[in-house]
């Protein structure tokens, strides 16, 4: 229910799915493919070279996360090219297709763009998280929406997004897995309206001005406390953080409650940037909340270049 | 003192239990019970046995709602006298294994209250269901902790009268394998109050008595499904106006749901109710978007110790 068709200028993969209970990009994708079919079904053309792709079925057949191990983690280039038994995990032979139909990653037939899309169960609003590779620009003024950069510069990307030439995860908070919110769905929808109109603009010869951008880089994940023990979690994010994604947590700010009713502190040295604060699957990755700085960056004519 | 002899008596409630990961991933309860488990002196009061229990370990484990089948549901007569141990379902087994422990339900043998530990993804606060309007134990216990909350805590409470749910504690919205502290504090507050309760019933000094009480409920009508397509899959969202809008009223001709591409349904009932239950996760698969009620209200009848 995907198809290419390979034209001249960019062409984009949008990918919703990649954890089956990330119900925004399942439904989105959907929806999507079914107004695909209607248009090859009137034989109109249609111009942008758009896969959509439903990237983990299994899992979002049984509405979880992962079937075996998470497949947003099963794209680095030693579990796509090294040797792979009958009893590997579904992700793994999953990830495999994927980058068949997408790739090969790092090869001159990858797919322009890939735009994952997910969900948060953290209050982070509409996030899109960009390798130092990325060159998506910003151009929708009316969206509001945050940059979140990881430096995989250091050890090699493991996600989805990171199979195209260029790539990046569409983060939209808050909603619980398992359910679909219709302004969280909209949000979405419309994100990714403005990227495919963005990509139609630049195919056709647009020239995009230089200008400026906040982009939060992450410095470090922080873990809950827990029992040494049982590994079992020992308190809670505080109330006093809790749903306050990229607000400042200053050093001595309440970052944890425990079950007895004890504040605990961050003890950092400088104030950081918190995001992805109680997200559920993040629980078993050990992470309570990621800390970032704020860069501004300045880009010219398509390029990042990171300013300070 | 008219109305002394004319209330209901019951036996004190001597044994209390409280369940936590009947659905494995509803993280307060799971917690608490976890925590009460380690050092139950939180939950003990004088003259009460108060037993924390987790009722689906496999569950609780993988961080799921259930392995085979809803634990909530499978305490069906045919469950609860199946034969087979091993082959049947986890979830069965579970039933079965507490009802020897816990029940059975209508023996002297069973405990006298049990407490289950719910979260709900739906806006719903704090919300105690309640199986029978003439069960005045039942009805007294969450008035005291109704009243109680609202004028320690500033908590509201909402009790949800209806025959098919199965009683106990719901508190939301809080996503599923997440744990927030507020929401974490406000069942603490709920089960402190409850115990209080059953502490001072039990007490039961000459003279002391709960008097007759109103009660405010809910009273569930039916459930509403989200419209599907020919292979049931979803076509519409809960509509931006309802969703959250858990105890509001919801009037004929009121926007209800969305669909994908943007068309609003209405809701076409005759008369006003109040919806709950808005967008629970976990009732996709069982064919509810949410459901409806009305509201009523109760007499409880004055209560005392036998």
């Amino acid at each position: 229910t995907s198809s290419r068709i390979c034209e001249r200028g960019a062409d984009v993969a949008v990918c919703g799915g990649t954890h089956g209970n990330e119900l925004s990009g399942v439904y989105l994708v959907r929806e999507l493919l079914k107004a695909k079919d209607i248009v090859m079904e009137e034989e109109r053309e249609e111009p942008a070279s758009v896969l959509m792709v439903l990237a983990n079925p299994r899992a979002m057949q049984q509405c979880r996360r992962y079937v075996d191990t998470d497949l947003n983690r099963c794209f680095t280039h030693a579990t796509l090219n090294g040797p792979i038994s009958d009893s590997a995990p579904y992700e793994m032979t999953r990830s495999r297709e994927l980058n068949a139909m997408l790739g090969p990653k790092g090869s001159p037939g990858a797919v322009d763009l890939v735009c994952d899309l997910h969900n948060t169960t953290a209050n982070m609003g509409l996030c899109l998280i960009l390798s130092l590779a990325c060159l998506f620009q910003r151009q929708m003024p009316d969206v509001p929406m945050r940059f979140i950069h990881f430096d995989v510069s250091s050890k090699e990307s493991y996600s989805l997004d990171s199979v195209g030439k260029h790539g990046f995860a569409m983060e939209i908070g808050p909603q619980p897995h398992g359910v679909v919110r219709s302004n969280i769905y909209t949000a979405m929808k419309d994100g990714v309206q403005h990227m495919l109109d963005w990509v139609r603009l630049f195919n056709s010869g647009t020239i995009f001005e230089a200008g400026f951008v906040d982009v939060f880089t992450i410095v470090k994940n922080i873990d809950y406390p827990r029992d040494s023990e049982t590994h079992n979690i020992t308190a809670t994010i505080h109330p006093q953080l809790q749903d306050r994604d990229f607000l400042l947590l200053h050093p001595d700010d309440a970052l944890f409650q425990t079950f007895s009713g004890e504040t605990l502190r961050y003890k950092g040295n400088e104030p950081l940037y918190p995001f992805f604060v109680n997200e559920c699957a993040y629980y078993e990755k050990g992470i309570a909340l990621s800390l970032a700085r704020k860069n501004t960056v300045a880009y010219h004519n398509m390029a990042f270049k990171v300013h300070s | 003192m008219s109305s002394y002899s004319s209330s209901a008596r019951f036996d004190e409630a001597r044994r209390v239990a409280i369940f936590g990961g009947t659905h494995g991933n509803e993280m307060s309860g799971v917690t608490l019970v976890n925590l009460w488990v380690k050092n139950g002196s939180e939950i003990q009061r004088k003259m009460v046995d108060t037993k924390p229990f987790i009722t689906n370990p496999r569950a609780v484990e993988k961080c799921t709602r259930y392995v085979d089948t809803d634990l909530n549901r499978a305490f069906t007569p045919e469950n609860l006298s199946a034969l087979g141990e091993g082959d049947l379902p986890y979830e069965v087994q579970r039933a079965q294994e507490i009802n020897r422990i816990f029940g059975p339900k209508g023996s002297p043998e069973a405990y006298d209250v049990i407490f289950d530990l719910h979260n709900t993804t739906s806006n719903m606060g704090c919300t105690l269901i309640l199986e029978s309007s003439k069960d005045y134990f039942n009805l007294q216990m969450m008035n005291y902790i109704k009243v109680t909350a609202l004028r320690s805590y500033f908590c509201c409470v909402n009790i949800v009268l209806c025959d098919w749910f199965i009683a106990g504690l719901e508190v939301g919205p809080q996503p599923q394998g997440v744990l927030r502290s507020n929401i974490f504090e406000a069942m603490r507050v709920i089960l402190k109050h409850a115990l209080d309760f059953i502490e001072l019933f039990n007490e039961g000094r000459t003279g002391v008595e709960f008097p007759t009480c109103t009660v405010e409920v809910f009273r569930v009508l039916e459930r509403i499904d989200y419209p599907r397509d020919a292979n049931g899959n979803i076509i519409a969202m809960v509509h931006p106006n309802l969703q959250d809008g858990d105890w509001e009223p919801l009037n004929p001709g009121d926007p209800m749901f969305l669909t994908f591409d943007g068309k609003t349904l209405h809701y076409q009932g005759s008369g006003t109710i109040y919806p709950t239950f808005i967008n629970e996760a976990a009732y996709y698969e069982k064919q509810q978007a949410f459901v409806t009620t009305r509201r009523e209200t109760l007499v409880a009848s004055a209560i005392r110790k036998a």
